[in-house]
C-alpha cells in the first residue's frame, strides 16, 4: 500500500519546506492549450515567477462533468485548437526545463488516461517530468490499478475529498492518496464563489480533524479572492488551489495579451501576499 | 442468474463501475441501499404495480402485424407495443419506478436529462402524478428537432434547461444534470433516462423496464406454445432493449438482436452505432463502449432519431456484446424512415424513429427467415413527436429525385 508520504517527489518536498516555513501552498491550475499550447507556456513562467509553489496542468477533455462554465469553455477552446494528450505532455518537458525543481501535476479525466493505456501514460508522463496525478472521476474502488502503477513510479496520486465525504471513507482515501488530500470547498462544480457558506470551513475543519496532519490538505473550487485565501487557510487548510479565477484573466477581454499577463501577475502575486501572510495551524507540525 | 451475469459490484464483464466525482459517491451509495431495500418490497411493488396499470395503463398488446407479416412475406412479425403505453413510450416503466423511489428516499426535486423529450415527458408526468418537482436538462439541437415534447414537459409542469454545450445533445445534457446533481446532491434525485450511468442506474433501469420483456414471454402463448425466435429492438442508451432481453438471456431458444442508429452509414463517422464503430472508454460514470477519437475526446455523432443519438450505450449490453449473446445490427437513417412510413401505411401504427430502427431490421429478417419463426419487434414508442423531421426528410428526398 503507497504511503502518503513519498520521497524525493517534488510535491511531497514542497510541503516539508513549508512546514518549516509555516506557510500554506498557493497551487495553481492551467487548462494546457488555452487560449494555445504557446500561450499556456507563458501563463505557466508567469505564475510561477509571480509565486506559485505547485503547478497543476489540466488535460482538456470533451465531457468536463466537474467543471463549471469557466475550464468547459477554455477545454473548448484548447480542443478547437487541436490539443491532444501528447502536445500537453511535451508542454510539461519544457515547463519542466525551464522550472527544475517546480512540483507539477496533470489534472484530466479517466479516459484520456485510460485511453492511452494507463502505464503506457503515467510513464510517459514521469518522463517528462510530472510528479503527481489529480483525476476527479476515478472514485476510489476503480482506482487501485492506477494507484499501483503510479506508486511504483515515485508519483503522488491526488485524491478529492467532499464536504459530504464522511470519516469512514476518508481514511479508506487516505490510505491511496498522495501528495496531498484535496479538498473540495463546496457542493458544486469548479468557478469563482462571491462568498462561501459556513459549511465549507466547517467542512474543512472536520477533514483537518479526521486527517491528523498526515497528508497536507488542500482546498480548491471557488478561490477567487486573497481574503478567501486567508479564510479557509485560518480553517485548516495547508494550501489552496486556484483554476477557474486564473482562466477568467486569461478569458478577460482585451486586445494587448501582454496586459493580460501583468494583469495576472499582479493577481497571483496578491493571492502569494495572502499566503504570506496566513501561518497554518500549528496542529500540522 | 444474475451473479451468471456478473453484475457483482455493479459490474457486467469488465464493464459498468462507478466513474463519478467524489461529491456523487455519498449519492450514488444512498440510491444503491435505498434501491436495494425497496426493490423487492411488497409495499413498493404494489405502489409499482398500481401505477404501472391504472396510470399507465400495462400491460400493452402484443399485437400481430399481419399486413406486414405479408409484406414483408416470411416469418410472423409481432410488434410489443410500448408506443400505447402512458406517456407514448417505454420511458414511463422506469420514471414511475425511480418517482416512486425517489419519494420513498424523501427526496423532492427531481433532475433528469432527455434526448427526444420522451424520458424528459415520461419523467414530467411521473412527477406530475406524484407530486414531485421536475426539471429537464435537453440539448439546443435536440429541442429544435423535438419541439412538441418541449411543449408537452412545460405543460406538464417541467422546467427545461436548455444545454447549450458540446454537441447540444443527448450527451450534453447528462453532463449537465450531472453537473446540477454534485451542485444539488443533499436534496436532488438525478432520474436517468437509460440503462447508463454510474452503478446502480445500469442494473436498476434494467429491471425497471424488463416488464416488457416478462409480458413478452407470456403474451407469445397468445400465438404460439414456443419462445419467441428473435426478440429485435433499437438501442441508444439500450433501455427498451435491455428490458425486452433480460427475461429471455437464459433461453437460449430466443436470439436477441440490438439494432444501433447506423446514420449516414458506419463508414461515414455520422453514426451513434457505439457497439459497432466504438471502443472501450469511460463516460457518463461507466466504462463501456463509446464512439471517441485515438486519444479519448469523444465523438460528436449523428441519427436522424435524437433519442439514439448518444455516443454510448448500456455496460450491460457491451457485456453482452463481448460473450456473444446478442447481436448487435445497424439500420440507417434512409431504411429507418423507410419502414416508418411502410408500417404507417400497412398497419395504421405511427412508430418513434428510434423504434422504426428495430421494424427496418425485423422486415429484413423476416424476409429471410422461414414462416414458422416468431420475430418480436419491441416498438418502443410512438412517432407523433417525428412527424416535423419525416415530413422534412421525405420533402428532401423528393427533391433530390
Amino acid at each position: 500500500m503507497p504511503t502518503s508520504e513519498l520521497e524525493n517527489n517534488r510535491i511531497c518536498c514542497k510541503f516539508r519546506q513549508l512546514v518549516l516555513e509555516n506557510r500554506p501552498a498557493l497551487i495553481c491550475y492551467v487548462v494546457a492549450g488555452y487560449p494555445t499550447l504557446k500561450y499556456t507556456e507563458e501563463i505557466v513562467s508567469t505564475i510561477v515567477e509571480s509565486g506559485a509553489d505547485i503547478v497543476e496542468i489540466g488535460i482538456p477533455f470533451s465531457d468536463p462533468i466537474a467543471d463549471g462554465p469557466t475550464i468547459q469553455q477554455a477545454s473548448t477552446v484548447a480542443l478547437k485548437n487541436g490539443t491532444t494528450p501528447q502536445k500537453c505532455l511535451e508542454l510539461v518537458g519544457a515547463v519542466r526545463e525551464k522550472f527544475p525543481r517546480l512540483p507539477l501535476l496533470i489534472m484530466t479525466y479517466s479516459n484520456i488516461v485510460f485511453r492511452s493505456g494507463l502505464e503506457e501514460f503515467l510513464r510517459t508522463s514521469r518522463l517528462k517530468g510530472v510528479d503527481g496525478f489529480i483525476l476527479p472521476d476515478l472514485e476510489l474502488t476503480e482506482s487501485y490499478s492506477y494507484v499501483n502503477a503510479a506508486s511504483k513510479l515515485n508519483m503522488a496520486t491526488v485524491f478529492l475529498a467532499s464536504p459530504n465525504t464522511d470519516a469512514s471513507r476518508l481514511k479508506k482515501i487516505m490510505e491511496v492518496c498522495s501528495g496531498f488530500l484535496y479538498v473540495v470547498s463546496v457542493y458544486g462544480t469548479t468557478g469563482s464563489r462571491a462568498e462561501y457558506e459556513d459549511y465549507t470551513f466547517q467542512s474543512i475543519r472536520r477533514i483537518k480533524e479526521i486527517t491528523e496532519g498526515k497528508i497536507p490538505i488542500a482546498v480548491g473550487f471557488g478561490i477567487s479572492r486573497p481574503d478567501q485565501v486567508t479564510s479557509l487557510v485560518n480553517s485548516g487548510a495547508d494550501a489552496v488551489i486556484i483554476g477557474s479565477a486564473i482562466i477568467d484573466r486569461i478569458a478577460a477581454r482585451h486586445p494587448n495579451d501582454k496586459y493580460k499577463l501583468v494583469n495576472l501577475r499582479a493577481f497571483v502575486e496578491q493571492l502569494r501576499e495572502a499566503c504570506l501572510q496566513t501561518p497554518i495551524s500549528s496542529e500540522n507540525l | 442468474m444474475e451473479a451468471a451475469l456478473g453484475t457483482e459490484g455493479g459490474k457486467f464483464g469488465k464493464y459498468g463501475g462507478k466513474f463519478i466525482p467524489e461529491t456523487l459517491v455519498p449519492a450514488i451509495n444512498e440510491l444503491e441501499s435505498a434501491y436495494t431495500a425497496f426493490k423487492d418490497d411488497p409495499v413498493f411493488l404494489k405502489d409499482l404495480d398500481y401505477y404501472l396499470t391504472k396510470f399507465a395503463g400495462r400491460p400493452t398488446p402484443l399485437y400481430y402485424a399481419k399486413n406486414l407479416t405479408e409484406y414483408a412475406g416470411g416469418s410472423r412479425i409481432l410488434l410489443k407495443r410500448e408506443d400505447l403505453l402512458h406517456g407514448g413510450a417505454h420511458k414511463t416503466n422506469n420514471t414511475i419506478g425511480q418517482a416512486l423511489l425517489a419519494k420513498r428516499m424523501g427526496k423532492r426535486r427531481i433532475i433528469a436529462e432527455t434526448g427526444a423529450g420522451q424520458h424528459g415527458v415520461g419523467t414530467a408526468i411521473a412527477c406530475a402524478a406524484l407530486k414531485l418537482q421536475c426539471e429537464i436538462y435537453m440539448g439546443s439541437r435536440d429541442m429544435v428537432r423535438q419541439k412538441s415534447n418541449v411543449f408537452r414537459m412545460r405543460l406538464l409542469g417541467a422546467k427545461v434547461h436548455e444545454v447549450n454545450t458540446g454537441s447540444k445533445t443527448l450527451k450534453d445534457a447528462i453532463n449537465e444534470a450531472l453537473r446540477d446533481w454534485i451542485s444539488n446532491v443533499q436534496d436532488t434525485y438525478y432520474l436517468i433516462g437509460s440503462v447508463v450511468g454510474p452503478h446502480p442506474y445500469p442494473t436498476m433501469v434494467r429491471d425497471f423496464q424488463c416488464v416488457i420483456g416478462n409480458e413478452i414471454r407470456s403474451q407469445i402463448h397468445d400465438y404460439s406454445p414456443r419462445s419467441p425466435d428473435f426478440i429485435v429492438a433499437c438501442v441508444g442508451g439500450g433501455s427498451n432493449a435491455m428490458g425486452s432481453f433480460y427475461p429471455f438471456i437464459t433461453d437460449k431458444a430466443t436470439s436477441l438482436v440490438g439494432v444501433e442508429a447506423g446514420g449516414k452509414g458506419l463508414n461515414s463517422r455520422q453514426h451513434c452505432a457505439s457497439l459497432l464503430a466504438g471502443s472501450e472508454g469511460i463516460l457518463h460514470g461507466m466504462q463501456t463502449y463509446i464512439l471517441q477519437d485515438k486519444y479519448g475526446q469523444v465523438s460528436h455523432t449523428h441519427s436522424i432519431s435524437a433519442g439514439l443519438d448518444y455516443p454510448g450505450v448500456g455496460p450491460e449490453h457491451a457485456y453482452l456484446k463481448d460473450i456473444d449473446r446478442v447481436k448487435y445490427v445497424d439500420c440507417t437513417d434512409e431504411l429507418a424512415v423507410d419502414a416508418f412510413v411502410r408500417l404507417c401505411k400497412l398497419e395504421g401504427i405511427i412508430p418513434a424513429l428510434e423504434s422504426s430502427h428495430a421494424v427496418a431490421y425485423a422486415m429484413k429478417l423476416a424476409k429471410k427467415g422461414q414462416k414458422n419463426q416468431d420475430i418480436v419487434v419491441t416498438l418502443s414508442g410512438r412517432g407523433d413527436k417525428d412527424l416535423g423531421i419525416v415530413s422534412r426528410y421525405l420533402q428532401r428526398e423528393r427533391e433530390h429525385k
